[in-house]
């Protein structure tokens, strides 16, 4: 059995040394899309331009101003003082917001009356634009918490804070967005290059009829699948780690937690990426199909349901339990907490046991589809 | 001793009968032909009997084994080289070789030996480092083969081994076959090439998934072959064939490259036994049309491909 397992992966080696597509695959992909998706994050998200229109110029009015430009995600560029000059900026693009402060401003404030505060964006990047709403009005809020607080405590009122908004934004004070997203954008492109490179590997042999040579010998389905995986597995390792180097060089995000768990959750990951990979190849008769299969059910369920982009906590149920098939899932929280804060260790091992279930699982099927496939 | 024994074999995919109720057995030793034309379900029957395919009703023993209950023990036994080219043309010969050695599970000195058997027949020997993409058509064939048998199974299928290689190698794969069969390898292969079907030792045909003829290439012409068939060269042999087809004197009328081959009907020959009469007929009927020239006439023996068309030929006609 292991001299069986060990041709196909040493075959599977020399065929990979010897395919242009599959190296680009190996050495390129990750690379750009690293720096595609990584820097997309950081420049979208720091140093917003921004212009101010201040009706009131009062000491309130300033001070809402400076909430602003304290924060590295804003830089006032400029100031004007009529309407003309506020849509000059935005379409010339000299600013991509411009904040409008009613001349009322203060007085309002001292009032307790509800303040209305314009903000223009430009909405030309619909992306970028609806980051820069959600800074707006996170930014807002916390400065409108802060009013409340003093109001309270200038009345003798215990002083409570009402609610706290933080986790509902995409970004706060604390916490770098791209030290956030990193670990998401990890998994993804792992599981997209995993569950690419078997799956093309797999349909391949499929279009060549070599599997049929392979299915007809005493190679079960079950050591045709582990002879596979063995260099891929390998291969998306150096290319994991060779990512999280990346990550240490570009965004400066280092390893915080165990690294022992770091490679055991790499690896479970990887595995069940890879026997996914697998599954979906016998579902595929060609290579395009296979590709096309593959980027679709790896990359949107892992940018939708996983917790990377949005919070599972804020998920309609029903979307909740869906997350729970995801398995980019499961590797987030572990990398989350092994890179940012490498405080709860407890978690990891349960995160790698659904890893490896995932695996388990998608073998067992796969094996079973390619022992009973009608075609091939 | 029978090394294949298919029972009432079926494979129906969806609503479509590509293999239909099969039965026959093939000896120990014996090079087996299967015959039919593009899609008669060899290909299927094949797949079922190497156990990669499970059939939808019936059975075959393959070396003693059941396809149906027993597929793994099957495999053990047998070598297969599917239709499709069954090598990795991006790795180079020797490393073919010690893939398809690995995957049977060979190791070392049996690895070794087995490795220079196989060299010697695909003859390529002191090439073991070239790229097999770069070999041609007949060398990777035999290269296919070898590495096919490289366990030396007692049985091996082989599913139009020879497609698109030219005559010399036809001929060396051929002999390639006839020697494993007189060591004693059972040797199933399809084929179109009815020339080919010649150095059989028994044949079957199939059309639309149905069996229908059996016996060696000499029983079979004989069986139905009785009528004579005459070889006729002209200038224009559609003409011919058309003046002819009115006639009712004929059987089957069919075209062999430049030429027809007519299969006369029983009843001519019972008329008058001088065999020259057929011919004196068709001369006679043919110099009618004077733009019609006859370059040459006789009396041929039949070959498989008159046998196959005929039993073809007989079945549309019976089927309408
Ligand atoms: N997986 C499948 N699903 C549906 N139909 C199939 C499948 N495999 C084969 N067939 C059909 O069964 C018929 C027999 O196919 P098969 O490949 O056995 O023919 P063949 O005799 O080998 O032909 P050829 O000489 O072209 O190789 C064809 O009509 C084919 O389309
Ligand atoms: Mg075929």
């Amino acid at each position: 059995m292991k001299n069986k397992i060990l041709s196909i992966t040493k075959k599977e080696f020399l065929q990979i040394s010897r395919d242009k597509r599959t190296l680009m695959i190996i050495f390129i992909l990750p690379v750009a899309l690293l720096i595609l998706f990584g820097y997309a994050i950081t420049l979208d998200v720091n140093s917003i331009n921004m212009g101010v229109y201040d009706k009131d110029n009062t000491e309130a009015s300033r001070d809402f101003i400076n909430s602003f430009s304290g924060s590295s995600y804003f830089k006032i560029v400029t100031y004007v003082d009529n309407d003309e000059d506020v849509n000059k900026l935005l379409d010339d693009g000299i600013v991509q917001c411009v904040v409008v402060i009613p001349d009322k401003f203060s007085a309002d404030i001292a009032r307790k009356e509800d303040v209305n505060i314009q903000f223009l964006i430009d909405g030309l990047d619909a992306n970028t634009a609806s980051i820069i709403l959600n800074y707006v009005n996170a930014a807002t809020r916390s400065y409108s918490a802060e009013i409340t607080k003093e109001v309270l405590a200038v009345k003798g009122i215990k002083q409570y804070v009402p609610i706290d908004l933080e986790p509902q934004f995409w970004y706060n004070k604390d916490l770098d967005t791209t030290q956030y997203f990193l670990p998401g954008l990890i998994a993804m492109l792992l599981i997209i290059i995993a569950v690419i490179l078997t799956s093309i590997s797999l349909v391949r042999e499929k279009e060549l009829g070599t599997i049929e040579q392979i299915r007809v010998s005493p190679v079960t389905s079950f050591e045709l699948i582990i002879g596979k995986i063995i260099p891929y597995l390998i291969i998306s390792l150096v290319i994991a780690y060779s990512i999280l180097l990346m990550g240490k060089v570009l965004f400066d995000v280092t390893v915080k937690g165990s690294h022992l768990f770091l490679f055991l959750g790499t690896m479970s990951y990887l595995l069940a990426s890879l026997s996914m990979g697998v599954l979906i190849s016998t579902f595929a008769d060609s290579q395009q199909v296979a590709f096309q299969m593959s980027q679709l059910i790896s990359q949107l369920p892992t940018v939708i349901l996983s917790g990377f982009v949005f919070p599972i906590e804020s998920m309609p149920f029903p979307i909740q339990i869906v997350s729970n098939f995801i398995p980019a899932k499961y590797f987030i929280i572990l990398l989350r907490d092994i890179l940012i804060k490498g405080v709860s260790p407890e978690v990891y091992g349960t995160q790698i046991l659904y890893l490896l279930g995932f695996a388990v699982v998608f073998i067992f099927l796969a094996a079973r589809r390619i022992r009973k496939e009608n075609t091939v | 001793m029978n090394s294949i024994e298919v029972k009432n074999l079926s494979k129906v995919f969806g609503n479509f009968i590509s293999v239909n109720n099969i039965s026959f057995e093939v000896k120990e030793g014996e090079v087996f032909g299967f015959l039919g034309s593009n899609g008669a379900g060899k290909s299927t029957t094949i797949k079922m009997l190497c156990g990669i395919l499970e059939p939808t009703s019936g059975d075959a023993l393959v070396g003693g084994y059941s396809i149906a209950t027993q597929p793994d023990e099957v495999k053990k036994n047998i070598g297969y080289m599917s239709q499709k080219f069954s090598l990795y043309n991006d790795l180079t010969v020797n490393e073919n070789i010690n893939f398809f050695g690995g995957v049977y599970g060979l190791e070392n000195k049996l690895l070794k030996d087995r490795k220079k058997w196989v060299l010697e027949i695909s003859g390529l020997e002191g090439r073991e480092d070239t790229l097999t993409s770069s070999l041609s058509v007949g060398f990777k064939q035999r290269l296919a083969l070898g590495c096919a048998v490289i366990h030396e199974p007692k049985i091996i299928f082989l599913d139009e081994p020879t497609g698109g290689v030219d005559p010399i190698s036809r001929r060396k794969f051929w002999d390639l076959i006839t020697d494993l069969s007189d060591k004693g390898t059972t040797v199933f292969v399809t084929t179109h090439y009815l020339d080919e079907a010649e150095f059989c030792g028994r044949i079957i045909l199939i059309d639309a998934g149905i069996l229908i003829a059996a016996g060696s290439p000499k029983e079979l012409k004989k069986e139905y072959i009785k009528n004579k068939v005459i070889q006729l060269d002209c200038s224009d042999i559609y003409k011919a064939a058309e003046i002819l087809e009115k006639e009712n004197i004929t059987d089957s009328i069919s075209i062999f490259g430049n030429s027809l081959h007519l299969t006369m009907k029983e009843q001519i020959r019972s008329l008058n036994e001088l065999e020259d009469d057929e011919i004196k007929i068709i001369t006679d009927l043919l110099s009618n049309d004077n733009d019609l020239k006859i370059y040459h006439i006789s009396e041929i023996s039949p070959s498989l491909e008159d046998v196959f068309l005929y039993l073809v030929e007989k079945k549309t006609a019976d089927e309408e």
